[in-house]
């Protein structure tokens, strides 16, 4: 797994450290070199992690004739017509379309088994969570490959359905181990609580224990989303001639990648970004709400 | 307060034979007992004893593996916990986080489609003081108000049954006793018949009507706090509801209102209609607080028992009483309240004294005797402090 999702998780978390390291500051008394030495250290890092990011969102308002690998000038072309590039919104379209039917799918599968292997005593459960463990443990190339024999052999052909099953696999551990944490830290009091307040199963469930699991719910969501965009091997071996966002960049790099690649992986980095800080800012706002109470 | 509110009466619990089994143990044991409607009924037991276990049978969140549960006349032992007319106070209060207060106390009032949740709402918060804190959610809450919001959210539906699983547990002495208080008062203002649950054998004194001692899954004794107090029948009893100083022996002789026991040379006289076994070996016991220390040894007189010569091996001030500990040879330790009539303790520890005390207040027990009374005791505060 590489790529601007990444990336974008890292710069998160340096902006978190930035907030914090001011007020540390005062209750150490620097002496000499370690004054100056941690500073530079960061940005020598930071410089390191947003290269590639700055790189690729500057030469997405390159004025590329064939190749954008040379600066020409620059322009607003490439953003505004994004799709005028033959493969680039197709592959960008399928990988969305791919990544929100595997989250769908892993999410609400994930979520009951996750539910039922820490709420209930059944035969096999500790032969499941075995088999969810394996395939983060398999290698991406096995795992891809054998899936790819698999259809074969079963005689499905390659294409959208294909990927969207394989993603939902292995979507599917990351989402039972996330989901799992979440139940396990849930009170079971709670559910007793609730059907002692005459709450009826399925309103138990709807009321108390679905609300109280969304944010685990939501984040198993959205790291299989981001696992499923960024997927390449697993998704090489059994895409057929359907191109994802990934492998059309893959096999657009041979003749040069065109620039409106660039704008898209710009825009979804910028997206991803956007999304870090409303976060942030929201539970900031909360956090202050609560306080003035 | 808006006794309108809440008009009904609670209702009686009728348990017939229950028994619950786990995996690999009994939690409890043929179980009997019936609580009168309106009264206020402890379970009180050490840790482990399946007095929760027992709430949860009633509540309908554990199912019985024998045995039937009626609540009002009403077999309910098939019935679903949402539709019994019972409400639970857990121990954690389990209060829903991610609803206000007043969602809270509505919830089971929607649940059911009863008028006006609302308003019903913020009349059971008046009732426990809290109205004002309505919109907040839990966790902004102190331990003491959680506990009030939890118990206010259970009486809004005007349950059959109240039921109480130690929910006074993790709060502060001073804080607890304030909340047996008004748990107590809330309970004769709204008429629900309670059924507490506890460890603590003060509180379950101190607020019950009826009190049922449990041990190892089954009830040991039953009745007014009063009554188990003064005339324990078993040493367990004897020794987890307050302290006790037990003595074993054999009956010497049968009178006609007292029989003797022989206790370490000394002839020990316990009235014939306080004893549970009269005859062969038997574990007879006073009370700390209804013995008499004397440093000179009394003379024999009708009517009072003594013990004695030992020696006072620890005194321990405690302002309203001091007790003391006295080692007496072939007997074991005796423990003495009393109460602080003077300035301060009356003798010193390695002081040669007797221990005295009236026939009357002397208890047969029904179990054979133990190997000392110390060891009971010390059994009895280690399940007392686990719990």
């Amino acid at each position: 797994m590489s790529g601007q999702n990444q990336a974008g998780l890292v710069l998160g978390q340096e902006i978190g450290a930035e907030e914090q390291a001011p007020a540390r500051r005062p209750g150490r008394v620097g002496i000499g070199v370690g004054k100056w030495l941690l500073p530079v250290y960061c940005t020598l890092a930071l410089i390191f992690l947003l290269i590639p990011i700055v790189y690729t969102i500057v030469f997405s308002f390159n004025d590329s004739v064939r190749t954008n690998i040379s600066w020409r000038g620059f322009t607003l072309d490439n953003w505004l017509g994004v799709c005028n590039e033959p493969g680039v919104c197709e592959a960008f379209g399928n990988s969305i379309l791919i990544g929100v039917s595997a989250t769908v799918i892993a999410t609400v599968l994930g979520t009951m088994i996750a539910i039922a292997l820490v709420r209930y005593r059944f035969k096999f459960r500790a032969a499941t969570n075995l088999l969810l463990f394996l395939p983060m443990a398999t290698p991406e190339v096995v795992m891809g490959a054998g899936l790819a024999a698999q259809f074969l052999t079963a005689g499905v052909p390659k294409g959208i359905g294909t990927i969207i099953v394989a993603h939902a696999m292995f979507c599917l551990s990351f989402v039972v181990v996330t989901v799992k944490a979440r139940v396990a830290s849930l009170d079971p009091a709670l559910e007793d609580a609730g059907r002692d307040l005459y709450g009826s199963p399925s309103q138990v469930f709807w009321r108390i224990t679905f609300p109280l699991l969304v944010p685990g719910i939501l984040a198993a969501a959205l790291l299989s989303f981001s696992l499923s965009f960024d997927d390449f091997i697993i998704t090489y071996f059994n895409s057929g001639a359907v191109n994802t966002f990934p492998t059309f960049i893959y096999t657009a790099a041979t003749r040069g990648i065109p620039a409106e690649a660039n704008v898209i992986a710009s825009a979804v980095f910028l997206l991803a970004i956007a999304v870090v800080l409303i976060g942030q800012l929201s539970a900031n706002a909360r956090r202050k709400r609560a306080a003035i109470r | 307060m808006a006794r309108g509110l809440f008009a009904e009466s609670g209702a009686d619990l009728k348990l017939v034979g229950v028994r619950k089994q786990f995996p690999g143990y009994t939690a409890v044991e043929e179980l009997d007992l019936t609580v009168p409607a309106g009264t206020f009924f402890a379970l009180l037991g050490p840790s482990g004893c399946g007095k929760t276990t027992t709430l949860r049978l009633v509540a309908g969140l554990e199912e019985p593996t024998a045995g039937r549960i009626l609540i009002g006349g009403t077999d309910v032992t098939d019935t679903k916990p949402y539709r019994r007319p019972v409400n639970t106070v857990f121990q954690s209060y389990a209060l829903f986080p991610h609803m206000t207060v007043l969602e809270n106390v509505a919830f089971g009032l929607r649940r059911r489609g009863i008028g006006d949740p609302v308003e019903k709402a913020h009349a059971a918060l008046r009732l426990v003081e809290l109205d004002h804190l309505a919109d907040r959610k839990p966790a902004q809450l102190s331990g003491g108000q959680q506990q009030r919001v939890a118990l206010a959210r259970a009486v809004v539906n005007r349950p059959a049954l109240l039921l109480l699983d130690e929910p006074l547990g993790a709060l502060d002495l001073k804080l607890r006793r304030q909340m047996q208080l008004e748990l107590k008062n809330i309970q004769s203002e709204v008429g629900l018949t309670f059924v507490h649950v506890t460890h603590d054998q003060e509180e379950a004194m101190t607020m019950a009507d009826t009190v049922a001692v449990m041990n190892r899954g089954r009830i040991e004794q039953i009745g007014a706090p009063e009554e188990i107090y003064e005339l324990p029948r078993t040493a367990f009893v004897a020794n987890f509801l307050g302290q006790s100083n037990l003595f074993g022996g054999t009956v010497a002789e049968s009178g006609s209102g007292a029989f003797g026991v022989d206790v370490a040379g000394r002839r020990i006289l316990v009235p014939i209609d306080r004893a549970q076994r009269t005859t062969g070996a038997v574990t007879v016991g006073v009370r700390p607080e209804k013995l008499l220390l004397v440093t000179e040894e009394p003379a024999p007189m009708a009517g009072v028992n003594v013990l004695g010569p030992g020696r006072v091996t620890d005194v321990s001030f405690s302002g309203v009483s001091t007790q003391y500990l006295i080692d007496v040879p072939h007997v074991g330790t005796v423990i003495v309240f009393a109460q602080n009539l003077v300035f301060g303790p009356v003798v010193e520890p390695g002081a040669e004294v007797w221990v005295t005390w009236r026939v009357e207040h002397g208890f047969g027990l029904a179990d054979a005797p133990a190997a000392s009374a110390l060891e009971q005791a010390h059994e009895a505060l280690v399940s007392g402090v686990e719990g």
